[in-house]
């Protein structure tokens, strides 16, 4: 016999809670989960300030910076406080070798955090070179968890000699340093594009790096979705679906991927972490994002050559680096215990 | 030449520089009484590549080979413009040209011996001249092709005799030279490294890592490319010409590779090297210049830095286009990304200042005139608005270097400024050169340099913009633009004919043709560079010679 909430006296307090609160869905009660966890909030509230900065990249500089950061301005000069500057300041003193690009003002209405060596605007650069680190790193992650999600489940799922040739060709990819099969990608494809059938995709765009960073980390996440999938596929609900008949499709779609969505959930930080990183390697070591685009990975590059005259310009775009994948590993944290069942009897019990 | 890189099979070129030695900003150092003895340290980022002189085509080497080896005449080894006087070296004297400038007969000196303790004969320099050839050495068809029986050699390298061209007479002591048509540059061209007189026994292939004996002061003691090239003194060597091949002052020389030039800098800075070959980085300069003066030497180099034009590919086919370049760059803004006034001067022409042929000329400025002032960009847009170019994509290759680059990115800027999607590739300098010259690669725009060979207009004139210098398909095709213009041709070798006999004439016309060229516009000029030696406080008797730059062996320690 069943008993329902109707069969319980109507003070007694299970019952109250049955008539008042409907059964919360897996993704609702992982965020509200996710919502008690301060630091993974607090990491989630430094990231949309991070997306919110660099959309506004185009405002910033013009109308407030009044600059372009993509046109050199070795020439020019700057107003401030009605002192004008050469942008880039000749050496004076001893035998009057080499200059200065103008240093950090401190003033968001130009030159904030000083300029590089083609007399740009530092500050408008970092947050137009965001918007592309971001922008790869987000899209890649894409196109590697759908690739990987793809090849995990139908390999799992499948078995046999499917698994088998998906597996080696993994295992392939996997016997690869990732970032020395990167950059031998990047430079194979930097400099003529890539042309295959009908994708054609130019030397300079930034849907190189995008896929030649989704491809490599393929392998990374394939293989613990498949493990999940072999695990779901014995398990009894399967089991049970399968002994009543259900198609397979309707199995996959009802039954596994459902399941094997939440650890691809747990993926997309870190992998943005990660993917961001490797772009970063990707576009300081010429390879990756190509002038007159920007990425934080290229404007390390250009302020290596001023480490020692304005250390600010390296600086800057690596710590916008180390608190965007800061922020993101923690709420990848954050989202793998809000995701976890094992962690409902700790937060629950909290 | 180019300054550095690797060039297996370049056409003609090699560095060079122009001396305003011991003038300039060459501080004396505090102590000027010679001292010999000692360890000299030099660093570098990498090694050059071979060891083989008949083959290094690079100006690192050059350098040193210069004071390892020997050659029939040479440059005067001493500082400033009188670096540029021919001396006898090997030969007892600079013979005069007989035949109407076809033969040249050398005495060669008695008592000279390689560092191996083998006696330095006739044979020895015939057999020198047909290696040249037999290891198809880089410069054999461009220097050595008006040698008698070269034709032949060129073709069949391993049978080379130079039969006719180079005839020794072991009982008189000489070697005659035969050319097939007067050459005024003769005496220039077997001056260079490449003409080296080497051991006849020295095998006829690349000696790669192997030491080649030689006549110098200094002998190569160990060669590890990834490491060390450590130089000792010739235990043979006795000062036969104080002009030709001085005394050596340090014992030893030990050659580092493997810094970055950051690390170079402070190597320098903190006595732990006493000179490096690669330029300072552009963030160190105000620090050297101010901090470190005295240990700084500046000189002017016989060379311009440039961007050559594809005269065969869209847009750049159409001249108004290159001239509109020409017209928008800011000449001042480049001078500063190499490092500031006191390292360049703007230039529009080919000639560099004070090079023979020149006369200044700058027809790409505000106002037209002898020298540049200012970017006229109105004019600029004006070419290109009715070249009808406007919108086109155009690529510039560059080397990935932090100057080179720096210039690449302004000019996508200037090029974007004029209405064209441009980018930018930055690829290894141990390839760009190479890649930049071969039509294959369909390279539009680049950044690159050039320097003296000799002293001598035809060295830029002729070797860039002639059309037999264009061979297209090929990596050793220095006229990167594929400038081939019938008229400036015709001049070129009247120039050639007439330097033979009439040497200020045919300035005359170099700077009649330097002025053409400057006008069809197949590249876009920026600026003459100097050099700059970082030395450590130790190191004294610095001299800057127009041909060898820094003379390694005149320099002493403490």
């Amino acid at each position: 016999m069943s008993m329902t909430s109707e069969d319980l006296p109507s003070d007694f307090p299970a019952a109250v809670a049955l008539k008042r609160r409907p059964a919360a869905g897996p993704w609702i009660t992982a965020w509200r989960k996710l919502r008690r966890d301060r630091a993974a909030m607090a990491a989630l509230g430094v990231l949309l300030l991070v997306l919110l900065l660099c959309l506004l990249a185009t405002a910033y500089a013009r109308h407030v910076a009044h600059t372009d950061p993509f046109v050199s301005n070795i020439s020019g000069s700057f107003t401030l406080d009605g002192v004008t500057r050469p942008v880039l300041e000749p050496s004076t003193t001893g035998l009057g070798l080499g200059f200065t690009p103008i240093g950090p003002t401190w003033n968001i209405n130009g030159y904030f955090l000083g300029a590089d060596n083609q007399g740009r605007d530092v500050a408008a650069r970092i947050l137009y070179g965001g918007r592309n680190s971001l922008l790869i790193a987000g899209t890649s992650t894409l196109i590697c968890l759908v690739l990987a999600t793809v090849i995990g489940v139908v390999a799992g799922f499948m078995g046999g000699l499917v698994d088998a040739v998906l597996s080696r060709l993994l295992d392939v990819l996997w016997a690869f340093p990732i970032y020395l099969l990167a950059i031998s990608l990047s430079i194979v494809l930097i400099s003529k594009g890539f042309d295959i059938g009908p994708i054609s995709i130019t030397s300079g765009s930034l849907w190189l790096p995008i896929f030649i960073i989704g491809i490599v980390y393929v392998p990374y996440v394939a293989r613990p979705i498949r493990g999940e999938v072999l695990s779901l596929k014995s398990s009894e609900f399967v089991l049970a679906a399968i002994g009543l008949g259900v198609p397979s499709l309707r199995i996959l779609w009802k039954d596994v991927l459902p399941n094997v969505m939440t650890r691809v959930i747990v993926f997309v930080p870190i992998m943005i972490a990660l993917n961001m990183l490797t772009e970063s390697a990707l576009s300081f070591l010429s390879i990756g994002v190509q002038a007159p685009d920007a990425s934080w990975g290229t404007i390390i590059q250009d302020g290596q050559t001023m480490l020692y005259t304005r250390p600010i310009v390296a600086l800057a775009p690596g710590l916008a680096i180390v608190i965007t994948v800061l922020a993101l590993n923690v709420l990848g944290d954050g989202v793998r215990d809000a995701l976890d069942p094992k962690s409902k009897l700790r937060i629950g019990g909290a | 030449m180019k300054q550095s890189g690797w060039l297996r099979r370049g056409a003609a070129v090699a560095v060079l520089a122009m001396a305003t030695a011991g003038a300039g900003l060459s501080p004396a150092l505090a102590d000027d009484a010679p001292h010999k003895g000692g360890v000299m340290r030099l660093v570098a980022r990498s090694a050059a590549g071979t060891i083989d002189p008949q083959i290094n085509y690079t100006l690192q080497y050059f350098q040193i080979n210069y004071v390892l080896y020997d050659t029939l005449v040479t440059f005067k080894k001493v500082g400033g413009t009188d670096g540029f006087t021919m001396v006898p070296d090997l030969a007892e004297s600079v013979p005069q040209p007989e035949d109407g400038g076809k033969t040249y007969t050398f005495k060669i000196r008695k008592g000279i011996k390689f560092s191996n303790g083998q006696e330095l004969t006739v044979k020895d320099v015939v057999a020198s001249y047909q290696r040249i050839f037999k290891i198809s050495g880089p410069t054999s068809g461009t220097f050595y092709n008006g040698i008698v029986g070269a034709d032949a050699c060129l073709k069949t390298p391993a049978t080379c005799t130079l039969a006719g061209g180079v005839v020794g007479d072991e009982a008189a002591g000489t070697v005659t030279f035969h050319l097939t048509q007067p050459d005024a540059e003769f005496f220039y061209k077997i001056a260079m490294p490449h003409a080296a007189i080497v051991p006849a026994d020295t095998p006829a292939k690349d000696a790669g890592t192997t030491p080649i004996p030689g006549t110098g002061a200094y002998s190569i003691a160990s060669y590890d490319p990834n490491k060390q090239l450590k130089l000792v003194r010739n235990p043979y060597f006795k000062e036969w010409s104080k002009d030709a091949q001085p005394e050596a002052y340090v014992d030893e020389i030990d050659y580092d590779f493997g810094l970055t030039d950051e690390a170079e800098v402070t190597a320098v800075q903190n006595g732990q090297a006493d000179w490096m070959f690669d330029q300072p980085p552009s963030d160190r300069l105000a620090e050297i210049g101010t901090k470190y003066a005295d240990q700084v030497h500046i000189n002017t180099l016989m060379a311009m830095w440039y961007a050559p034009m594809n005269t065969n590919m869209a847009p750049f086919n159409d001249a108004r286009v290159r001239q509109a370049v020409n017209y928008a760059i800011d000449r001042k803004a480049l001078v500063d990304l190499f490092g500031g006034p006191v390292l360049g001067s703007p230039t529009c022409q080919i000639l560099p200042p004070g090079f023979p042929g020149h006369e200044d000329y700058c027809p790409y400025t505000k106002n037209p005139g002898a020298k540049w002032t200012a970017p006229d960009l109105e004019k600029a847009k004006e070419l290109v608005k009715a070249s009808g170019t406007a919108g086109q994509k155009v690529s510039i290759v560059v080397e990935d270097t932090t100057v080179s680059r720096a210039i690449g990115v302004y000019l996508q800027s200037v090029l974007n400024s004029l209405g064209y999607d441009t980018s930018v590739k930055a690829i290894s300098p141990n390839i760009q050169f190479t890649y930049i010259q071969n039509t294959n690669n369909k390279v539009q725009m680049s950044v690159s340099q050039w320097y003296q060979d000799y002293p001598a207009a035809s060295d830029f004139l002729n070797i860039l913009f002639s059309c037999a210098a264009f061979h297209p398909g090929s990596d050793a095709s220095v006229n990167i633009s594929g400038f081939c213009d019938k008229d400036v041709d015709a001049k070129i070798q009247k120039a050639m004919a007439l330097a033979v006999t009439d040497q200020a004439g045919a300035n005359k016309i170099w700077a009649e043709v330097d002025k053409d060229v400057t006008d069809k516009a197949p590249v876009a000029v920026f600026f003459t560079p100097k050099h700059v030696d970082f030395v450590s406080k130790r190191l004294g008797n610095f001299q800057f010679n127009p041909q060898f730059q820094w003379i390694v062996s005149q320099g002493w320690v403490k």
